[in-house]
């Protein structure tokens, strides 16, 4: 078991650099994803932390212990890849054990290990099998195996199901998450998806072009986006951004349509500045004529059955808007909807530095 | 596309017992050839049946003083330094050719684009073109007359470092990151994950270089004057030079036989490998 601490954490490929200084600390035991859109560099972090990439500038510390200049087999990791790397040509038992066989584990506590992890994986039956012989999720299965009779102090995960059909993610998602809470061993795990990041981290690290945006719970990032990117990040449907002016008390927004909401908490000295108003379409409620904020045009209505989901745009404008409504809703394309907020769930943005502004 | 007509079926049919018949039918002769005496064998018209000498011409060729009238080595001897020779130059060949590709892919030192080019031009320089340098130099270290003179000019081999360079290209990256975080070193990696997965591609490489080691004829004949270090190939030229003065042709025959049957027996015995290396696609 170990902490991870990065400091100041840059990247560079030749004159290009691709992480801008990341300071993070990863506590004990903690199941840390790191979540952003593609290309934003989460690979690269995760591989700096494995030892398989270089670091150009700062410091990464597993425990106590320094490991920039580390070798991936002696920072005491484990590490599940998106293709899975399994040895072709090696049983699963094989593949399993190859790294205990290194390191001169006796044969007995071999066995004893890949057994137990066979146990728990649910993989006992295929021990003798090659990895062509299973399907994609039983060698998934295996690759995390092989990280778990490590007994290592990290695991490290690369977008381990993204080659899963959504039914076996869904599964397999569950199972990390359980297998991780059982072990007790500190985590990373990289995905761009989001749904993934928020059902398993205990904290999200959201990354988007080499600097962090922000990293906190899913709740935190969910209930107060600290910067316009978060807030458009998480949540799906995506927050609805909204062009606003703020009113002389701070919290009355007015739209770009005219129509005015409330914000519960606003800065008076933002006072007639432009700012952006983000609300999650399911805060959004249907209202009659005379308590409605603002209104919106319907364009197309997805019946989900549970919830009912209305694109359309704020009336007299171009501006997007979503809506989610509970049940089933019968709503008419081309119809006008009154909508209403609660003013505890309108966030402001500044729209020049991107941050949070109440 | 699947034609069921019957004129199509005859007519390919034909074709391909003709082309059969044009590649099988020297053998047979060959063959049949082999089995007679010395007299049968140059009365016309020339058998075309198996005759009944077989056994005693396959002593008399493996284990008899050659051909009467030449200074040959026994067959067996010749077949011995021609095994000895293609073995050397393919097993020399996958060795060096796999270290090669092994530096030039998975390690970065510095000119690894120059020794890369280098690798690349001998791909012009077969021993043919360079062969009275390459002819001075084995001299000088005294190799003339040696297996070692025989075959080490043979053994640097582009075409193979470019092949097993390819194979290891197609390797994932993250198989060699798996390896590296187990701990697995360069060599380990090299032993326990490399070799078992260029099984096939090696397989097919050694049964052409084989072949091509076997087949040699000009170097044979530069670099050995001492008979007892003829090749097989090199003897049947010489067998048939010396045929105007005494027409052996059951001898000729046999000694001919004798040479195809090591290639064919490596052809057949890799063959699985070589269907597998076809059909496994996954690496
Ligand atoms: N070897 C390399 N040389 C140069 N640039 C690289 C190299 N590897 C990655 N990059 C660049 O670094 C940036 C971050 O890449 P990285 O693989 O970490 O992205 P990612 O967040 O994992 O994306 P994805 O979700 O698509 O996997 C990218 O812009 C990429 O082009
Ligand atoms: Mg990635």
């Amino acid at each position: 078991m170990a902490k991870i601490a990065l400091e100041h954490i840059r990247k560079a490929y030749g004159p290009t650099e691709v992480i801008h200084g990341i300071d993070g600390e990863i506590k004990d035991g903690e199941f840390v994803v790191i979540v952003g859109p593609s290309g934003c560099g989460k690979s690269t972090l995760l591989r700096m932390i494995a030892g398989l990439e270089s670091v150009t500038d700062g410091t990464i510390r597993i425990g106590d212990k320094v490991v920039n200049n580390l070798e991936p087999s002696q920072r005491d990791i484990a590490m599940v890849f998106q293709n899975y790397a399994l040895y072709p040509h090696m049983s699963v038992f094989d593949n399993m054990s190859y790294g205990l066989k290194i390191r001169g584990l006796p044969k007995a506590e071999i066995k004893r290990r890949v057994e137990e992890a066979a146990h728990i994986l649910e993989l006992t039956p295929y021990l003798q099998r090659a990895p062509r012989q299973l399907s994609g999720g039983q060698r998934q299965r295996v690759a995390m195996g092989r990280a778990i009779v490590r007994e290592p102090s990290v695991f490290l995960f690369d977008e381990p199901l993204s080659n899963l059909d959504a039914k076996l993610r869904v599964q397999m998602r569950l199972e990390i998450k359980k297998l991780q809470e059982r072990l007790g061993i500190t985590s990373v795990y990289v995905t761009h998806d989001q749904v993934e990041a928020m059902t398993l981290g205990h904290r999200l690290m959201v990354l988007n072009g080499g600097n962090v945006e922000q990293f906190g719970s899913p709740i935190d990032l969910y209930d107060k986006p600290q910067t316009l990117f978060v807030a458009g990040f998480i949540g799906s449907p995506a927050m609805n951004i909204l062009d606003a002016v703020c009113g002389g008390d701070g919290k009355s927004m007015t739209l770009f349509n005219g129509d005015v909401i409330t914000a519960a908490s606003g800065a008076e000295n933002l006072a007639g500045k432009s700012l952006k108003a983000g609300m999650r379409p399911e805060h959004l409620h249907l209202a009659g004529s005379h308590d409605a904020q603002f209104s919106a045009h319907v364009d197309v209505v997805e019946q989900l059955g549970a919830d009912t989901i209305v694109h359309g745009t704020l009336l007299n404008t171009e501006e997007q808007l979503s809506v989610r409504l509970d049940g089933i809703q019968r709503l008419e394309r081309g119809s006008t909807i009154g909508l209403s907020v609660d003013p505890a769930n309108v966030h402001l943005f500044d729209p020049q530095t991107t941050q949070r502004v109440n | 596309m699947i034609e069921n007509r019957p004129i199509v079926t005859f007519f390919t049919h034909v074709m391909l017992i003709l082309g059969i018949f044009m590649i099988a039918l020297p053998i047979w002769i060959t063959f049949v050839a082999s089995t007679h005496d010395e007299i049968r064998m140059v009365q016309s018209p020339i058998p075309l049946w198996p005759g009944d000498q077989f056994f005693v011409n396959l002593e008399r060729t493996l284990f008899g003083a050659g051909l009467s009238g030449t200074e040959n080595a026994p067959v067996w001897l010749m077949l011995l330094n021609s095994l000895a020779m293609a073995l050397m130059i393919s097993i020399g060949k996958i060795a060096i050719s796999l270290i090669s590709a092994f530096a030039i892919v998975y390690f970065k030192f510095p000119f690894r684009m120059t020794f890369f080019w280098m690798i690349f031009i001998t791909l012009m320089l077969p021993v043919e073109v360079r062969i009275l340098p390459t002819f001075e130099v084995v001299a000088n270290l005294g190799l003339l007359n040696s297996y070692w003179g025989l075959s080490i000019p043979l053994i640097a081999s582009a075409t193979a470092t470019f092949m097993f360079r390819q194979v290891f290209l197609t390797i994932p990256d993250e198989l060699l990151e798996s390896a590296r975080i187990d701990g697995a070193g360069p060599m380990r990696f090299f032993w326990d994950i490399l070799l078992p997965l260029s099984r096939t591609n090696i397989a097919a490489l050694f049964v052409i270089m084989f072949i091509f080691g076997w087949n040699q004829y000009l170097w044979p004949l530069l670099v050995t004057t001492d008979t007892s270090m003829t090749t097989i190939v090199m003897s049947i030229k010489q067998m048939l030079e010396a045929a105007e003065q005494s027409p052996q042709w059951n001898i000729i025959m046999m000694t001919a036989l004798l040479a195809m049957v090591p290639p064919v027996f490596v052809v057949i015995g890799m063959q699985k490998l070589f269907v597998k290396g076809l059909t496994e696609t996954e690496k």
